[in-house]
């Protein structure tokens, strides 16, 4: 059965008034003061160690974002924490929010098909932190240019901008997570806990238990352990399981954008290729051996975005 | 183009087991006002829903103007204006950004938005309030919202669900007479209400639901004369010699009770004063007073299904 008219009609109306509400909402200034915050301060320490250490460093600007040897108060993780949050604060409550203000009935009788609401409010959460995200980007990068003095090469540059297409594809993840949650459950506390959840469950709990599981689905091997090496097999179990976080995925894509010189990826490929190690990488193999990362974060969007969707067209509308 | 908006013929929703709405069949005409009455839960708001293609129909058709609701939504949902039951707004976003939003979802060009927008709003008695937060608004008031942007749409049907529940007597009064003046503008009107009483008034024709059927249809006097035989209720008080088989000899009068001396109660078909004044005057007796009641659909209802559920016990 064909249904006439187009999907995408009310689109823009929907997409427009989600947006300017995001926006002016009480609930994004407080992320906003929280990203100004933590990045502020991170980047303030980053820089400063920049200026008091490395000289000779061929990416230093990069250093900004992600500093060597500092993995816990880098700005990397400071995003990897915060985007989930800005994601789930904008996504927990926009369906169920239509059904708890009684507007969903009235919105859909207008002559619009559903996904148009549903994409339109989508596109809005993901342009709302794409917003968040460029601004703290040219925050950063400016504050560098101030700091350090020096401008960013255009290898850098590159790098930095994939790194930011990177965590706009990481905030699609759990922005659509946050939204399947808020069609799944009528309350919004119950969607803002349980993607909370998910989300505490992903970042905190799973790496471990990938290590966990990994070992138990392939036991190391002993020959492997008397060399004092990892069996390989159980190695990609490991990473594999770890990978179902997208935490891990983001990790490793922005490893390899912003530390060229970062070999824990494709450590064998790269052997192969005859590359030297320590030298780093130029930034077509950077994307490269990140590739299947970014894929998969824009697939796992896709993926929960299609479950949302699905639900979402065989609701009842009566509240 | 013909008089009929809106026809069902066999239409049937069942969620799994449960039958929520049972072969209904029904058609409402151009420019009238058509009342779904019922108790809360026999089936008034899914008919609505699926009339509007906001669920499927499990059996039987509905088609509105023509098109049917399941395969050409977009197509009913530009011609029909819908009210929901206990209707939300955006709290924070006044009325007239509101009514713009869904202007927008409507296709309503940007040039005439702004005046179609403050005309519905003026119909409606909200034009002061225009610029005020919905959030500051009363019950009465977001009911009139919804039908300002009913009226916005410019809409050939108007679909309200429960209308008037929660309102306060002078809010309802307001609002029932707005939806006259949508009949007026040739608008047809299907009103659903467990509040019989209330909306009898207004109604032209009007379905009883009961349990997922449409137990009764036409208009309030037909059913009256169907289920009551007759409905109206003529008090008499007057002192006189044999009024009470005067008063019984009328044409159109079924019985005639008295509950004390001098004290008649006709039953009838019609409004029958002047007649039964005549008959007590023409005896020569003395006329008191006298007093009508028009049959009331909560009596039809109430009296309709004690009969169904002692022929059920027989």
């Amino acid at each position: 059965m064909r249904r006439e008219g187009s999907p995408w009609r009310g689109l823009s109306a929907v997409l427009f008034r989600e947006l300017f509400d995001n926006l002016t909402s009480a609930r994004m200034l407080v992320l906003q003061l929280l990203v100004i915050l933590f990045g502020g301060v991170v980047v303030y320490f980053a820089a400063e160690q920049i200026r008091n250490t490395t000289a000779e460093d061929p990416f230093l600007f990069l250093r900004l974002f992600a500093p060597p040897g500092q993995s816990l108060l880098s700005f990397v993780t400071v995003l990897s924490i915060l985007i989930p949050l800005i994601a789930i604060g904008l996504g927990f409550d926009s369906v169920n929010g239509e059904y708890n203000r009684r507007t969903m009935s009235r919105i859909l009788s207008q002559p619009i098909y559903r996904d148009a609401l549903l994409l339109g409010k989508f596109l809005a959460g993901l342009a709302t932190i794409t917003i968040c995200l460029i601004t703290l980007w040219l925050m950063v990068i400016g504050f560098g240019l101030v700091r350090l003095g020096i401008p960013p090469s255009a290898e850098e540059l590159t790098r930095c901008v994939i790194f930011l297409l990177v965590s706009i594809a990481y905030a699609g993840v759990w922005l659509s997570l946050a939204m399947l949650f808020s069609i799944l459950f009528r309350s919004t506390a119950t969607a803002a806990l349980t993607s909370l959840g998910v989300w505490l469950f992903l970042a905190l709990l799973w790496p471990a238990l990938a290590q966990l599981i990994g070992e138990v689905i392939s036991p190391s091997d002993i020959r492997f352990a008397q060399l004092g090496l990892p069996t390989p097999d159980t190695v990609a179990w490991q990473q594999g399981l770890a990978r179902l976080s997208p935490g891990t995925l983001y990790g490793e894509a922005v490893l390899a954008m912003l530390s060229p010189e970062a070999q824990s990826l494709t450590n064998l490929l790269a052997q192969f290729q005859g590359r030297i190690m320590g030298a780093p990488l130029p930034v077509g193999q950077s994307i490269l051996s990140a590739w299947p990362q970014m894929v998969s974060l824009i697939a796992g969007t896709i993926l929960l975005y299609v479950a949302g969707y699905v639900v979402f067209q065989r609701q009842e509308v009566r509240a | 183009m013909s008089d009929t908006v809106i026809e069902a013929a066999g239409l049937t929703k069942r969620y799994g087991e449960a039958t929520a709405v049972n072969d209904i069949s029904f058609a409402i005409n151009r420019g009238e006002i058509f009342g779904l009455l019922g108790p809360n839960g026999a089936g008034k708001t899914t008919t609505i829903l699926m009339m509007l293609g906001l669920t499927e129909v499990t059996a039987g058709t509905v088609r509105v103007m023509g098109y049917d609701p399941g395969r050409e939504p977009l197509q009913v949902k530009r011609l029909v204006g819908y009210l929901p039951d206990t209707v939300g707004f955006y709290d924070h976003m006044t009325a007239t950004d509101n009514l713009r939003y869904t202007a927008g979802l409507i296709g309503i060009p940007v040039a005439e938005r702004a005046k179609r927008i403050m005309s519905s709003l003026d119909r409606v008695g909200l034009a002061d309030v225009a610029n005020m937060k919905v959030g500051t608004f009363s019950r009465g008031m977001r009911q009139r919202l919804g039908l300002a942007e009913i009226l916005m749409k410019e809409a050939a049907i108007a679909i309200l669900d429960e209308p008037t529940s929660g309102l306060d007597p002078h809010a309802t009064s307001e609002l029932l007479d707005m939806i006259r003046a949508l009949k007026r503008d040739g608008v047809a009107v299907l009103l659903s209400s467990h509040l019989l009483e209330r909306v009898q008034s207004i109604c032209d024709r009007v379905a009883l639901f009961h349990s997922g059927r449409i137990a009764l249809l036409g208009t309030v006097p037909e059913l009256a004369r169907q289920v009551l035989g007759g409905g109206y209720t003529v008090e008499v008080e007057a002192d006189g010699q044999g009024l009470a088989e005067r008063l019984a000899a009328l044409p159109g009068v079924r019985s005639v009770e008295q509950p004390s001396p001098g004290h008649f109660r006709l039953l009838a078909e019609g409004d029958m004063r002047p007649q039964a004044a005549a008959a007590v005057v023409g005896a020569g007796g003395q006329l008191r007073h006298l007093a009508v009641e028009v049959p009331s659909l909560d009596a039809i209802y109430n009296r309709y299904f004690q009969n169904q559920d002692a022929q059920h016990a027989a």
